[in-house]
């Protein structure tokens, strides 16, 4: 029991046992993981429990639209070098499933939980948390999220009180905003490919200026902060100027990005950039993203892509053309169910490769790539895909749902 | 059209394309290339002036602050009223639509002005937000085939004498008074509800803009084929879902 030096009251134990008899017959019912309906019965029981479970940890939150789930990965790795870790690894990232995920690791040391944004503050004023990280804010999900700079908002109150070391996207103005409320923030240069909910200035409304890689209002003066902490091309720059090379497994400039900002929280928990960068190597695949399948002995590369600022990271990262490409979309729920986000997400970026398209709304993204003059088959189905694509390793891009679809049927 | 180029103009992209509106002016500049016309496209970001010798403008949707911005630059600039009185063509969708109107609520709870180049008033509902897909018939004058959109807002726009319906609701909100009427349209200026985008559910409106613009009855057939199918999907979708 290292850490644990309170242990549980009678009624929190019941609490944490209940839940887990509720994950099991949920998982015997085949459905799903159980950490979240878990989580549901626990917290019913004791609604202090999530604060109980986090009292004995050294808590960091990492919150954002995007990267969420593989920073906590990457964070989580890192802090193995200075004790057990328990996390929420599996994406279950609101209160029932964080408190289902700390119930399973009373030896922990460190507790490294990823936070949906809407319920950021709230977890945050629960579990007083050590450190909390935000990645970036751009929109998604329009039918039912908040505003985009509203979500920045209430995350700049709620966190305004917080004694947690904030660690921070510079380069995300939504984000500084965010963190500036903070008395201890820690700047992170983690970089923002996309741009477009951000021109104008979260403090005043005026006309964001963006040279370069720079930004700043130029009626109230909001602009951004010097970082301490930069990527810069394949290193990671630590406060004292000394550069680390970042090895991963994992594509793509975001997730450079989010070793950037994990190994500056790593530092904040005393393990230092050069062996949480090391051990960040590990990671290979997060929830089947990034993963590559062997399907109808074919390659296929399982990239998971919500919003239009994931898209935009992800036709980045994917190989070159003649590459094909396989593009899944739907539009349930968990989604969002209007597709008109499809027209931001700039597809003339996968001239050159054959494309594919299927899923719910297919015929969305077919008008979508027509108009962007782009050649594509539409597909009923992903075998039928793979049997079209041309050699090579496939890049499979999907959304939310589709991206669930097409794990279960790949076996994945 | 000056010089056989036409001129799009895309209003205010730093704050009004939040729900993919830049989808509107890419199916307008692309059905315009595929008749053959030279397409000067200008996105006008809300720091600078609103040209006036544009032939079709376009005005998409946002959040509560950015259409208070909104409306506050363009109301100050008066660019895209004299581009109107030149008899240029605007086509506005959701917090677009209500700048172009009189008066609409802001993100303050406030009564704020509009360009008044629609006679509409828009007020905030009451009821339940009006999300989901949308058919409608459009206006039999402007001879158009049915509407289908996706529809995302808490505004109720009503409509007053110099304005007619773009269209009247088979199935979803529309305009949100409870008369089914859907967007609103006087002269050479269009307002709507409609999200999708709606050029991408309804090339025929685009084509009508062109037509509008060119100042003829007919354009040369385009390959409507991805279009058609998507039209018949969601058609389907939103006679279903009510």
């Amino acid at each position: 029991m290292a850490g644990n030096t309170e242990p549980l009251s009678p009624r929190a134990k019941l609490a944490v046992t209940a839940g887990r008899a509720a994950a099991a017959v949920s998982r015997a019912a085949g459905r799903g993981s159980g950490s979240v309906i878990g989580g549901r019965v626990a917290l019913k029981l004791d609604p202090d429990l999530l604060a109980r479970l986090a009292r004995h940890l050294d808590v960091v939150l990492v919150s954002a639209t995007n990267g969420k789930t593989t920073t906590t990965r990457l964070i989580a790795e890192a802090l193995r070098a200075g004790g057990p870790v328990v996390s929420n690894a599996l994406g279950a990232n609101m209160p029932a499933g964080i408190t289902s995920a700390l119930a399973g690791g009373s030896d922990a040391k460190f507790g490294v939980i990823e936070v949906d944004e809407k319920y950021l503050a709230g977890v945050a004023r629960d579990v007083t948390p050590k450190a909390i990280a935000l990645l970036n804010l751009s929109r998604d999900q329009l039918d039912r999220a908040a505003e985009t700079r509203m979500l920045a908002e209430h995350w700049r109150e709620g966190l305004s009180g917080s004694k947690a070391l904030i660690i921070a996207n510079a380069d995300d103005p939504l984000i500084v905003w965010a963190a500036s409320s903070s008395a201890n923030v820690v700047w992170v240069a983690a970089g923002q490919e996309w741009k477009d909910d951000a021109w104008s200035c979260p403090s005043c409304g005026g006309v964001m200026q963006r040279p370069d890689d720079d930004w700043f209002c130029g009626e109230c003066g909001f602009r951004r902060p010097t970082p301490s902490w930069a990527l810069s091309g394949d290193y990671v720059l630590d406060p004292h100027g000394s550069a680390w090379p970042i090895k991963l497994q994992l594509p793509g400039r975001a997730n450079k990005a989010n070793a950037t900002t994990s190994a500056a929280v790593a530092a904040a928990f005393g393990v230092p950039p050069q062996v949480a960068l090391e051990r960040m190597y590990s990671v290979q695949a997060v929830a089947g993203r990034y993963d590559v399948v062997s399907y109808m002995e074919r390659e296929l590369r399982l990239l998971l892509a919500k919003n239009p600022a994931g898209w935009l990271e992800t036709f980045s990262l994917i190989d070159p053309p003649p590459t094909p490409v396989i593009m899944s979309v739907n539009a349930r729920g968990a989604d969002g169910t209007d597709t008109s986000w499809l027209w931001d997400v700039d597809y003339t970026r996968l001239a050159g490769h054959p494309l594919f398209v299927l899923g719910d709304r297919k015929l969305d993204l077919a008008v979508r790539l027509e108009v962007a003059g782009l050649d594509f088959e539409v597909c009923d189905n992903l075998d039928q895909a793979v049997q079209m694509a041309p050699p090579g390793r496939i890049e499979v891009i999907a959304n939310y749902t589709a991206f669930q679809d097409l794990r279960r049927h790949v076996g994945n | 059209m000056s010089d056989n180029s036409l001129r799009l103009v895309w209003v205010y992209p730093d704050l009004l394309s939040t729900y993919g509106d830049q989808g509107n002016a890419l199916v307008v500049e692309r059905r315009a290339r595929q008749r053959g016309l030279d397409v000067q496209r200008l996105d006008v970001r809300s720091d600078q002036p609103i040209p006036t010798s544009g032939d079709i403008y376009l005005i998409g949707g946002g959040e509560d602050r950015p259409q208070r911005l909104a409306a506050e630059r363009l109301l100050r600039d008066g660019g895209l009223n004299r581009a109107v009185s030149n008899g240029a063509i605007v086509f506005s969708v959701c917090a677009g639509y209500q700048i172009l109107g009189h008066e609409f609520i802001n993100d303050q709870d406030k009564q704020q002005q509009g360009l008044g180049l629609l006679d509409v008033v828009s007020t905030r509902g009451e009821a339940e937000r009006c999300v989901g897909d949308v058919l409608a018939d459009i206006d039999p004058q402007l001879n158009l085939p049915p509407l289908t959109g996706f529809e995302n807002h808490q505004g109720v726009t009503h409509l007053g004498p110099t304005a007619r319906p773009f269209a009247k609701v088979r199935f979803g909100n529309g305009n949100g008074v409870g008369d089914g009427f859907e967007g609103a349209w006087q002269e050479t200026v269009f307002g709507t509800y409609m999200h999708g985008p709606v050029m991408a559910r309804n090339p025929h409106i685009a084509d009508l803009l062109l037509k509008l613009a060119l100042d003829v009855n007919a354009l040369p057939p385009a390959d409507d084929r991805w279009y058609e199918a998507l039209r018949q999907e969601r058609i389907a979708a939103a006679t279903a879902t009510s």
